[in-house]
């Protein structure tokens, strides 16, 4: 019979790393037994997850592309500084030579064109290939906020927001439909089938369908809305105008998901004991003070739940924007996942496409970390 | 159950016999139209015609989707596992040339020199693809409705000028008869616009990149040209005289057929179905010249040799086998689109003296500008897509057309010129 140790000393390397000193032999068969169990799914995971995302990194900080005879060449940061760098810069008025303030025809101040500025200028070179993202009026100056990226900026901001509004408007709708089919009801489960049904239907079958539906010439929800207000209602181009474009989008996207999130609260409802009920009816609790007390402190880890797999899905926007809208009108439906794609694929540029890429994982972790922290029990 | 051994035994000994007198040398073939059942018989027609032509090569075709097609070249050329011929749409030709995928052709002598100027598909004077057909896009109208407005029916020789064509717009769409004077297409996401739209700022004057170096577009894109250009194409959709980037690809299709668009700005391939829907009333009609001629995109897709076949003679063989005028009539009468060379157009179905189509054939020889012919087309494509979308939806001209400038200048840079010596 070999002792412990001995045993220990005789297996290779890996075997001593993976299992721990104090453990029984047995317990060590077991260990190897549960990795070698493991393994197919590690290396599949592996393969087409941690390689591409390594990939992604390592390509992000060179100037690889998709089609070229070029060598690819380390470019340090230069992929992040394009997309990320962001300036202040004041923009004073012109003046003649006595130094009064030119106006322009229409009254107002006359200022030298910012291209002037930041198009091959070499007394302002950190100004080289900047754009105007925002500005406003300060005194007689305009300040303005000039980014290296702009599209990609408005990715971001857009991103945000959808994820923002969406993350309690879907997560709410979704509770809201879960309570009322969580009930023993005749039929019940065909109404939970009809809530979970564009859950199963592609997105982009759902994308072209909800095109037809805010068309503006003679889409559904105009002809509805006109019949509704007994023709009154003015149609909205909803896709083609800047303000209506992601609320639509928002819209459409909360529809599709619900019901998915539905089943998740579902399942969270059933797992609360009747009893506790029981106990606040006895105890003389209504409906509202049932779901406050009872309820919600239940549902509380599904809730930390869904709020993280939303706002996941959610920074993940790619699908709507690709058929409704190409990040049109005006940028107004610009996504991060978008941008990636297109600059990755369809520009050619995939080092800047994974420099995208990287950014969104950076954000993604943040939000989840920070999502932990204020969810995390204070117990 | 007899009957059916006994076929498949035929059918065996009949593959083995022709496994035997297949001691040809074998050149595959990558062709983009698995989906355009009519176009893919004919190359199935054409290679077993070419196949038995001769003992020395036989082409074997694979059919992709056209979505998965550029992807698949992309993929194959990292892996180093090109087919011998490579199917290639025209604009992208010199980013793949440039890439070394692609191999010049040897024709033999005056093998073009009937062809259309859009499918010889040339890069630094090297010929490397060759079409067999070419598209075109005319003005579709109704004569009918040109005459009750009394407005005078373009030819080539006399297009409207663009003061003419902007009038008539403005008076059509006053008459109250249609929802939009000129549907333009802009739900034709992608490659249409570039296409469709990039002859109009060339009529004002301008282009897409300063063709003389390819390595800038300060001046030529948003200059005053540029810039006039967008002010006008900004007034289409700010005067509701087209519908604009949200347009539902349906409306694209029926628009015109339902008479709910007065006019329409369409490729020669929906010629032969318009035709079917509206009749003889159809007409086709010329670009306007803004000033600087009427002008239409050209170059379609075209047959080249990737630069790792073993066997560069078979493939000129097969495509100076596939040029054959026969060859092009027959693509064209299947297809619909222009066949190649003025023979073959008398020889077809839609092109010859008196058929419906006639008209895009001289369209095609008379106003055709290739689309720019450098590596960057790719990215070029995608930021004037994003400029004339942008103008349509009321960004400001010059401020668009200046960023796109910056950008297909910093593209150009990133890739060290493309190619082109740009110092």
């Amino acid at each position: 019979m070999i002792s412990a140790a001995e045993s220990r000393k005789n297996a290779p390397r890996w075997v001593r790393l993976l299992v721990p000193e104090d453990a029984p032999l047995y317990q060590r068969n077991e260990v190897i037994a549960g990795w070698l169990m493991a393994l197919p799914a590690l290396l599949v995971l592996t393969i087409f997850l941690v390689v591409p995302f390594l990939m992604a990194f390592v390509m992000s900080f060179t100037n690889q592309r998709l089609v070229s005879p070029n060598p690819t060449e380390w470019v340090g940061m230069k992929n992040f500084e394009r997309l990320l760098t962001v300036r202040v810069f004041t923009l004073e008025p012109e003046r003649d030579e006595n130094g009064a303030i030119v106006y322009a025809d229409d009254g107002g101040i006359a200022y030298p064109r910012l291209r002037t500025f930041t198009r091959k200028n070499p007394d302002y070179p950190e100004l080289n290939g900047l754009r105007e993202f925002a500005s406003w009026q300060s005194g007689e100056n305009r300040t303005i906020i000039l980014a290296a990226d702009v599209v990609f900026l408005r990715a971001l901001i857009n991103t945000l927001v959808f994820a923002g509004v969406i993350a309690p408007l879907q997560g709410g709708l979704a509770l809201l439909l879960a309570l009322l089919l969580n009930q023993s009801l005749p039929y019940i489960n065909v109404f939970r089938a009809i809530y979970f049904a564009p859950v199963v239907v592609s997105m982009v079958v759902v994308s072209l369908l909800w095109r037809f539906i805010y068309d503006g010439e003679n889409g559904l929800l105009n002809t509805l809305l006109g019949i509704a207000t007994f023709g009154s209602f003015q149609p909205v181009d909803w896709l083609g105008n800047p303000y209506t474009a992601m609320p639509a989008m928002i819209a459409m996207s909360a529809w599709q998901a619900v019901g998915f999130h539905m089943v998740i609260w579902l399942a969270g409802l059933q797992t609360i004991p009747v009893s506790l009920y029981e106990a606040a009816g006895l105890d003389g609790a209504g409906a509202l003070q049932k779901f406050r007390y009872v309820t919600w402190p239940g549902l509380r880890n599904t809730a930390v739940l869904i709020l993280i797999v939303i706002v996941i899905q959610a920074t993940g926007l790619f699908v709507q924007v690709d058929v409704m809208t190409r990040g049109g009108p005006l940028d107004a439906t610009q996504s991060v996942v978008y941008q990636a794609v297109q600059r990755g694929y369809d520009k050619q540029d995939i080092a800047e496409g994974s420099a995208i890429s990287v950014v969104l994982f950076v954000v993604v972790l943040a939000i989840t970390i920070v999502n932990r922290y204020l969810t995390r029990d204070r117990d | 159950m007899k009957k059916a051994l006994s076929v498949l035994v035929v059918v065996i000994v009949l593959l083995m016999v022709s496994g035997l007198a297949a001691a040809q040398t074998e050149l595959s073939m990558w062709y983009h139209g698995g989906a355009w059942a009519a176009e893919h018989q004919v190359f199935i027609d054409l290679i077993e015609a070419f196949n038995s032509s001769q003992s020395e090569y036989a082409v074997i075709l694979e059919a992709f989707p056209q979505e998965s097609y550029n992807s698949s070249i992309v993929a194959a050329a990292a892996a180093g596992d090109l087919p011998d011929i490579i199917d290639v749409d025209g604009p992208v030709m010199p980013g793949w040339a440039w890439a070394g995928w692609m191999a010049p052709l040897t024709l033999s002598e005056g093998a073009l020199d009937e062809f259309l100027p859009g499918p010889i598909g040339e890069w630094q004077g090297e010929l490397y693809a060759v079409g067999l057909w070419d598209a075109a896009v005319s003005i579709y109208a109704r004569r009918s409705v040109l005459e009750a407005h009394e407005i005078r029916i373009p030819t080539l020789e006399e297009p409207w000028t663009g003061d003419e064509f902007d009038a008539i717009l403005e008076q059509l769409q006053a008459s109250g008869e249609f929802e939009y004077a000129f549907d333009l297409g802009m739900a034709w996401t992608g490659e249409w616009y570039p296409y469709a739209f990039s002859p109009f700022l060339q009529s004002f004057g301008g282009d897409m990149i300063d063709r003389s170096t390819y390595c800038e577009a300060e001046g030529v894109l948003n200059g005053e040209a540029g810039v006039a250009f967008g002010e006008w194409w900004q007034s289409l959709f700010d005067r509701g005289l087209s519908p604009g980037t949200s347009q539902d690809t349906g409306d694209r299709e029926t628009g015109f057929i339902d008479g709910r668009y007065a006019l329409q700005w369409m490729g020669n391939w929906a010629g032969v179905s318009t035709l079917a829907e509206v009749g003889d009333d159809l007409i086709f009609l010329p670009a306007p010249d803004f000033g600087h001629g009427n002008i239409i995109g050209a170059a379609s897709w075209q047959l080249g040799a990737s630069a790792t076949t073993e066997h560069p003679e078979g493939v000129s063989q097969f495509i100076e086998f596939a040029i054959q005028d026969e060859w092009l009539t027959a693509f064209s009468d299947a297809t619909g689109l222009a066949p190649a060379t003025a023979n073959a157009a008398a020889m077809s179905e839609n092109y010859s003296a008196g058929g419906p189509l006639e008209v895009f054939y001289e369209l095609s020889n008379d106003q055709a500008l290739i689309r720019p012919v450098t590596p960057g087309y790719a990215t070029l494509a995608l930021i004037f897509e994003k400029a004339l979308a942008d103008i349509a939806n009321g960004a400001d001209v010059q401020d668009s057309l200046d960023a796109a400038v910056d950008e297909i200048e910093a593209d150009i840079e990133d890739n060290g010129g493309y190619g082109f010596d740009c110092g």
